[in-house]
Formats: C-alpha cells, structure tokens, sequence
C-alpha cells in the first residue's frame, strides 16, 4: 500500500529527530539510566510488568495532605469543579484517619485507587471502558465510558468520581470530561515515560514534604525496591478479604 | 364449548380519550425536559453525588423494568400454565410489559452521563459485565413479546402461542434475574452481595407487575365502558395478594440472614432501626404500605370485593414498591462502606458516614417522565391495535360456572 | 469491536451526509472555511505530520488509532497525538490575546467542522487549547516551572528497533 508507505517515510523523518535528541540525552551520561530502564515511547506495555505502591502509614502524618494536592496539581481535577457540589467534587485521592475503638489507636493514610489485579469495576462496566492495563493500571477510557456509573456502585474503595460538570483548560496529562468517571491513573503518563524509574506525584509531594511514605515499583520483580521491601517487612491489602489482589498495599494498619 | 372472546380497540374519540394523551404527552415533554436540563448542565443540579451515585431516576427506572417483566405474569398464566380464564387478559398483559420497559429504559438511558453514546453501549461490549447482558436481556425481551404478541393477536399464528409464550416466559425470569443480579453481584456493598436478590426481584415483579396490570385493567375497561366481571377481577386480586406475602417472605429471609451474620449487624441496624428515611421508608412504605395493608385490604371478606379497595389496594403495592426500590438503591449506597473494620474512619469525602441524598426536581420529573412513557405508549395502543377484549364478564371469562348465562354472554359477544 | 463502531457511525454519517449535505452542495454559496495556520512545520518538505491532503481526509482515523493506542497500550508517540495537532494549530489568538476555543466559528477545528456540520466529541476531555503545565521533574530538568504553553518536548525515548532503523539509513552515528 502506497498509504502506509508514505506514513512509515514521514514517521522516520519524524523520529530521526527524535533519536537524535535522544542521543543528546544519553550524552550527559546521567540520563543513560532512565533511558536504560524506561519503555521506549512507541512499544506498548506488557505484563511483564505489574506497577504498585507500597503506603507506610507509620511516615504518614495526620493533618498532611501534600499527597492529595500533589495529586490535584500534577492531574487538574478539584480546583476547576466550581458548581459541584463537595461530595461531588472529584476525589482521586483523599486521607483517611482511623481509630481503633477498642484501643484509641489511630492512624492516617491516603486512599485512592487499589488497582487490583481483579477490579470488580473492570467487571461490571458494560462498555469496557473501565480496564486494566497489560501491566496492572487501572484505568478508564473515557472515549468509550457512557457514564453509567456501575463501577463506582462496585468499587469498594469510593475510588472514583463522576464527573458532574463541563470542564475547560483540562492538562493534556489527565484528559477528564462532563458525564464520564475517572480515577487514580497511577500517574500512568509518568509511568509510561519513566518505568521504574517513575514517581508518581503523591509519593513525589509526599518526599518533598520529607516523609517519604510511598514506595512506587514493580512488583513482578524481585530486585525492585518495593518487591523487597514487602518482602522484608511484608504489608497489608485493604479488604483483603475480597481477593482482589490489589496493587496498593500499606503497612502499619 | 368455549365462548368466543372479541377484542377490539378502543373507539372513544371524546375528550376523555385526546385529553388523557394530551396530559401524558405533557408530562413525557416535561421528562425529556429534565433529562435536557440534566445532560446539558451536567450532574451537579441533581442531588446525586460521587457516594449515591444512582439516585432517584434509578429507583423508577429499576421499578418499571422490574414491573415490566412482571406484568407479563398474566400472559404466562394463560399460555404457559393453561389457564384459559386469563387468555383474553394476555394481550394487554404483553403490551403493559412492553411500554413498562420502554419507559424504565428510557429513563435509565437519559440519566446516563453521555445518552449521546448509546451506539457505544451497544458496539462495544463487556461479556463479563451483568449490565452488558441486561442490555441484551432488555432488547431482547422486546423482541420475544412483540412475536408474543403476533402469535396471540394474528389468528393463522394462534397455534404458536403457547411455545412463544413459553419462550418468553423463561426470558422473563432471565430479565429479572439479570437485574436483581446488578446489586446481587456487587461484593464491595454490605447491603448487596446475596444471591437472594436475583429471586427477590423476580417475586417483586411478580407483585409490582400484577398490581399495575390490575389498574391499567381497571382503568381502560372503566374509561372504555366495557365490563369487568367480578371472577376474573377477584381471581387477579387474589393472585396479587399471595405474590404481596411472598415479598414480604422473601424480604424476612433477606433480613434473617444478614441478622444472623455479626458482620452485617451494623448494615441491618441501619435499615431497620436507625438509618432515619431509611428506616421509615422500610418499615412504613416497604412493609406497612406496600405490604400488610394492601394484603389486609385484598383479603378482607366484605371490603375486598370492592373495586375501589382493590384499586387502591394495587396503588399501595405499587407506592410500596417505590419505597422498597429506594431502600434497597439509595440505602444501599449511603450506608458506608466498611474499609477497616472494628475502626472509626473520617475523612474529607465522608468516609464512615452516612452518605447524604437529597433528590431534586429534574430527577423526579425524569422519573414521572418514565412512567408516563410507558402509559402513553399503552393509550396510543389500544386505540391502534385491538389488545382490549370487548368485554370481560363473568359468563365469557367463565363460561362453565355461569353455563346458564350462556345465552346472554353470546348476546354480549 | 471497534471495527464496527466504526462502521456503524459511518453509516450514520453518511445518511446524516445524504440529508444534510446535498443541500449545502447544491446551494454552492456557503463560503469556503477560512482555516488558520499551523505554528510550525513538520519539515522542510512537509507542512503537517502527514501529507495535508491525507490530513484533511483522514486525520480522525490518525488521531482514533493514536487514541487507543495511548489508552490502551501506553505507546506515546507524539506525531499524531492530539495534544500536539492542538499545540501546533490553536496558538492563533483572539482579541482577547487568549488562544482560542472550540465555541470561537475561527478556532482551526471548528472552521471546517462548522462547514462540514460534523460534532467535535474531543473538548469534553481534552483542553481545546494550549494549556500551561506546570513541569516537576527531578530526572529530566530541575524543579521548573514551565510557564510558557507547553509544545511538545523532543526528548522522547525510542525502541532499539526504531534505532536499528535510523543507523541502517546512517542517520546515527
């Protein structure tokens, strides 16, 4: 086909650029590890790969909310919402404090997507707008969401939020419009572009604020610091009772 | 020998007839008005938020779907089970389930965040999803009464009806089943998960269905000047009432079984004792208008034979449901989810309280809007196409009984 | 699946053409759709990331494909990704010095989609302009803002095979 010709001469056009770009990069020899570990931007990903959190609750601190704000200024949502009403206001993210009544123990965490590895509202959308990344991302493909909102009937996290007026000016990072339903994308664009290598914008807020709470990594590899460290201290799944084998584990609740 | 029983469309042309199409087309315009201001604005001028996130569009919408597979109960009866008192009732029988259908659809559709992507609803699919095969088993549904009804209506299909009515009374149950799975099959909710809600939903549409098929009955046959005997109007009140007393079983063992459990203790005190709306719409709505009093009204020896009673009768059951279906939707969801058991949770987007719900006027006219969908769809009908039996006295329902009337009941004919 | 949404929605299109278009053509007055122009080029030879011919016919089935890719897949070239059509085509200002939006009859998409009376379902989600990022980045630059709009950043990875690909054409040294 002359047609597919044709692209695959402008693509390469296209990408000497970029390559070259690409080489000025690894040239400062820092750069030469991210490249090393990251997915090249025209593969797809695999599941090689499965992408999770690990949350000490122990370096979280009540009161703190970096997480939630980073997580508003990295994806945009929440400040835009001006008619909504506060239950809502998207919340791809929140903090939860916990008291324990027999014992007056409390605890604090942050709470957002678990991106389990069996999402019940990956099984009840009827569109499947609601998936699950090769690699174990929980997302929604808004294109194809008819704003139902079974998932959210089925999350038993409160993870997603539907989204109840038109937007404007949304980040090209974190496209979100009226009448679909979002939630935490793992901050998927970075992860796309940084692999293990990647921080997602809580677990960045999170480090800058000096708490350093969030382990971010592969939990199919066993040398990854987040593989390790479970494997040394172990941590908890919220709900575990429902098998969902969720990628977001906590530990110290 | 069996006396034969013509049907014939309405004839009013009066202002009884165009006033009544008129009124339901009014509030239909209001509906899809409501819906329009729903879409357009988006959902924050609903009261429905990120934790009732299916509010009261959906306790319509899920009744009249509910109540749409029911009303088909009395088709069945006459096909499946060969009761041939209730043959001249199935036409309507399967027109009521039909415009029921038509009306919960369309308000389950135009609540939707994007209605303008329902080609997507239908080309894209989740086999996995409850609610992919509801799309089907709705559709579906449709189609299986519509050859129903052409086996029943068209003289030279006559002899097909009964394995079409067969047919179409094993998709029934499916339907139901399919949509008391959608909160059956939900894990993360306490007040759902139990696979006793398929077979409770497929008994309240027994109920509800039954109980608006008594009423649009009553109400044609009235408005039509055509007769209504007393057997076969006490054979379906009777009928009603058994269906009333099985919910009210069925709900017993729903709550015997959560009460049993420790883990859903908390669930149960909230809908039973302190839930606030909750509580009172389960036990003065649910149980007490929906269930014991029409149950005393239908049985009473004297005011039972009543028409005015029955009527009634039927409008509680019906007010009765509402209330269950907002118990069971929006109860639902504003108990809160249990995250962290034995602990107190609180948080800025209100873990561990109750979620608060407030419905607002669009949701309300959407809803009326459904409704008065599927009567309109009914009145255009039966003046269309002949799904009314010219009369349904006692000596043409039954002619065996009243053998000696059969004379006058040709005459009739 | 896809493959017949498609399908379905041509068909759609073309009855909604057969209705709606015949007239505009047979009225021959419409004027012509003043389209804006592109902020750069792609290259020296070509205006857009394809030739403009095939853009103007086909350019939904580029960015369509590029969508579930991305979604779906996490491939995140940036030829034929929407943020960059809107990057490269919607800088041009209105009187308020603001770029344009997609209500604006002038803004390049709806120039021709106006003319055309085809519905633009993009901007529910995506920004129909430029938008401001504000970029934290520990690994590719300091802590910076980027407060100027943000244009596409030539610092994309690329696999072995597309690098095997350029050194063949010794294009890398």
């Amino acid at each position: 086909m002359t047609h597919k010709s044709e692209i695959n001469s402008s693509r390469r056009q296209f990408l000497n650029g970029s390559a070259i770009a690409a080489g000025l990069a690894i040239a400062p020899g820092v750069m030469l590890h991210q490249v090393a570990q990251a997915k090249p931007a025209d593969q797809a990903v695999t599941s090689d790969k499965r992408w999770g959190m690990l949350i000490d609750t122990n370096k979280c601190s009540k009161g703190c909310d970096a997480c939630v704000r980073g997580c508003q200024t990295e994806n945009g949502w929440g400040e835009n919402e001006t008619k909504s009403g506060p239950n809502q206001v998207a919340q791809w993210i929140r903090k939860v404090e916990l008291r324990d009544t027999s014992t007056g123990f409390t605890k604090s965490l942050p709470l957002m997507c678990q991106h389990c590895e069996h999402p019940p509202c990956v099984d009840v959308c009827p569109t499947g707008a609601s998936f699950k990344r090769a690699d174990g991302i929980v997302l929604v493909d808004k294109h194809i969401c008819i704003g139902c909102r079974y998932c959210m009937m089925a999350c038993p996290y409160k993870a997603r939020s539907f989204i109840h007026e038109d937007l404007q000016d949304q980040l090209p990072v974190a496209p979100r419009g009226k009448g679909t339903v979002e939630s935490c994308t793992l901050c998927v664009h970075r992860v796309d572009k940084d692999g293990e290598n990647a921080i997602p914008a809580c677990a960045e807020a999170c480090n800058a604020e000096g708490h350093e709470a969030f382990v971010f990594g592969d939990l199919k590899n066993p040398n990854s610091r987040i593989s390790q460290e479970l494997a040394k201290h172990g941590g908890t799944q919220i709900r575990a009772d429902l098998g969902l084998n969720v990628g977001i584990r906590y530990r110290g609740i | 020998m069996k006396a034969n029983v013509h049907f014939r469309e309405v004839l009013n042309n009066g202002t009884g007839y165009y006033g009544l199409l008129a009124l339901l087309g009014a509030i239909v315009l209001i509906g899809l008005g409501a819906a329009y201001f729903m879409e357009h604005n988006g959902h924050f001028v609903t009261g429905m938020n990120n934790e009732i996130v299916w509010g009261m569009p959906h306790v319509f919408a899920v009744f009249l779907i509910v109540a749409a597979s029911g009303a088909l109960n009395v088709a069945s009866i006459g096909s499946v089970f060969g009761k041939s008192q209730y043959k001249p009732l199935a036409p309507l029988s399967g027109l009521l389930a039909i415009a029921l259908l038509a009306g919960g659809l369309a308000v389950l559709v135009l609540d939707l965040g994007h209605p303008d992507r329902l080609i997507v609803a239908m080309t894209y699919y989740n086999f996995k999803s409850i609610f992919a095969w509801n799309v089907m088993l709705y559709t579906g549904f449709m189609a299986v009464v519509v050859v129903y009804l052409w086996m029943m209506m068209e003289r030279k299909m006559n002899k097909y009806t009964k394995p079409a009515g067969f047919f179409a009374f094993i998709w029934r149950l499916a339907l139901t089943t399919g949509t008391g799975s959608i909160f059956g099959f939900i894990v993360a909710r306490e007040a759902y998960d139990a696979a006793i809600m398929a077979p409770m939903f497929v008994i309240m549409s027994f109920s509800f269905g039954l109980a608006a098929y008594i009423l649009v009955l009553m109400a044609s046959f009235k408005w039509t000047e055509r007769e209504l005997g007393d057997k076969i109007l006490y054979r379906l009140k009777n009928l009603l009432g058994i269906f009333v007393g099985a919910v009210l079983y069925f709900v017993l063992a729903y709550h015997l079984t959560n009460l049993y459990a420790a883990e859903h203790h908390s669930v149960e005190r909230f809908i039973l004792l302190d839930g606030g709306i909750y509580t009172k719409l389960f036990w003065i709505g649910q149980i007490l208008i929906g269930g014991l009093i029409p149950l005393a009204m239908l049985y009473h020896p004297t005011l039972g034979k009543s028409r005015a009673v029955i009527g009634w009768a039927c409008a509680l059951v019906i007010l009765g449901g509402m209330a269950q279906m907002y118990v069971i939707i929006i109860g639902g969801q504003a108990f809160p989810l249990v995250l962290f058991p034995g602990m107190e949770v609180s948080s800025s987007f209100a873990d561990g309280i109750v979620a608060s719900y407030t419905p607002k006027l669009p949701e309300y006219l959407l809803g009326i809007g459904g409704v008065a969908i599927a009567l309109l769809l009914v009145t255009i009908a039966v003046k269309v196409l002949r799904f009314l039996p010219e009369s349904l006295a006692d000596a043409i329902v039954d002619p065996h009984t009243a053998s000696d009337a059969k004379g006058t009941a040709k005459k009739a004919a | 699946m896809a493959v017949m949404y498609n399908y379905v929605r041509s068909l759609i299109l073309l009855a909604g053409m057969a209705l709606l278009g015949l007239p505009l053509v047979a009225q021959s007055e419409t004027p012509l759709p003043v389209i804006p122009e592109a902020s750069s080029r792609f290259s020296a030879e070509q205006a857009c990331v394809e030739p403009t011919e095939e853009m103007r016919k086909n350019h939904m089935n580029y960015i369509l494909h590029q969508r579930d890719e991305t979604m779906h897949k996490g491939i995140r070239t940036r030829q034929h990704s929407l943020e960059e059509c809107i990057n490269c085509h919607v800088p041009v200002e209105d009187k308020d010095g603001q770029p344009m939006r997609i209500t604006n009859k002038d803004h390049f998409c709806s120039s021709c989609h106006t003319y055309a009376a085809v519905k633009v379902d993009c901007f529910q989600c995506h920004a129909d302009r430029p938008v401001k990022t504000t970029a934290f980045h520990p690994l590719t630059s300091q802590a910076s803002e980027k407060t100027a709009f943000h244009h596409s950043d030539a610092g994309e990875t690329v696999s072995a095979d597309t690098l095997e690909v350029l050194a063949e054409e010794g294009k890398l040294q």
